[in-house]
């Protein structure tokens, strides 16, 4: 077994600042963003590649869940594929004092997969709250639009929906070797 | 796609067991058993209904940079400037929308000060101003499409 050790794993410490556990969290990230080996023990296998014990993988990989630096592990369906062929930037002009609030309840819709706050640029765009809509047709996404401008009632000032009409890239997040 | 693909897309967005034989595991609560749960996602990826399986990840939250961008490309140019703006590998995805700001594209460096020449470089190269829109806030990530 390889001498490594992850000294942060016992204690309560910072681990973020352990170079040990900087190092090993990097080439575990570089291992896995592709995707998560199709292994019966896909951590062993992990393990093996990165010269360090499967507890040492397993142990990393739970502290990057609890710290929030992985969202969640699992299948990311492909939404066209599977007949969300719409999909509309819903973007919205709500007062400054109104807009936490308002992103936390359209947040909580099932049909918005992303929702934020984001700068204006006045005056060419007064938009600061996006969410991101889906649905299986156009119609069906602007239904849903304006089910949410009628949920924010007054506090919108404008809002438009911008479809998309072509991918012109999509290679997900990488960070370099 | 039949019962057990539409059970594995609708229950294993997320929850995937950190373990020995975590595929076991779960198979165990999409009462299938270890090996055709590992052939079922593979197929899934193969034929492009999964775009991945395994951790996703938060990037700021990792020490990156991301940010959504957006710009008003003149008709004319469209093509041409999709293609400047694909060719830096910080681009991760970009889409032609309905709108004056018709292309929109996400950043991701592994630093915030690499954003920012990225941006600027992306800039001298179409002569367009890019439009930086950094969320402020976040108030939900997640899509729980079900199938």
């Amino acid at each position: 077994m390889s001498g490594l050790t992850c000294r942060c794993s016992m204690s309560e410490a910072d681990t973020s600042q352990d170079p040990t556990c900087a190092d090993l969290d990097r080439r575990l990230v570089l291992a896995t963003q592709a995707g998560l080996p199709l292994h019966a023990r896909p951590y062993h296998w992990l393990a093996t590649e990165l010269c360090v014990t499967p507890e040492q993988v397993m142990e990393r990989i739970n502290t990057m869940l609890e710290d929030g630096r992985i969202r969640r592990i699992g299948v990311l369906p492909n939404h066209y594929r599977l007949g969300y062929v719409a999909n509309g930037m819903s973007v919205w002009d709500v007062p400054d004092e109104d807009v936490a609030e308002a992103g936390r309840q359209v947040g909580k819709l099932d049909i918005v997969s992303h929702c934020y706050q984001r700068p204006r640029y006045l005056p060419e765009w007064p938009y600061n709250l996006f969410a991101m809509v889906h649905g299986h047709s156009r119609t069906e996404v602007m239904d849903k639009v304006a089910d949410v401008a009628q949920m924010l009632g007054e506090r919108v000032r404008a809002h438009e929906i911008l479809f998309s009409t072509r991918i012109l890239k999509k290679s997900g997040m990488r960070i370099g070797g | 796609m039949d019962e057990l693909d539409r059970h594995i897309i609708n229950d294993l967005q997320g929850g995937f067991p950190v373990s020995e034989r975590p595929f076991l595991d779960a198979a165990a609560r999409l009462n299938t058993t270890e090996s055709e749960l590992i052939t079922r996602i593979r197929c899934m990826l193969d034929d492009g209904l999964l775009t991945r399986f395994g951790p996703l990840f938060h990037a700021e939250r990792m020490g990156g940079a991301l940010s959504l961008c957006a710009m008003k490309v003149p008709k004319e140019r469209f093509d041409e400037v999709a293609e400047q703006v694909n060719s830096f590998p910080e681009v991760a995805h970009n889409y032609q929308r309905e709108h004056a700001m018709n292309m929109w594209f996400v950043l991701a460096t592994e630093t915030a000060a690499q954003l920012e020449t990225v941006l600027g470089e992306i800039e001298a190269c179409t002569c367009i101003k890019v439009f930086n829109l950094p969320k402020e806030e976040e108030f939900y990530v997640g899509l729980n499409l079900q199938v």
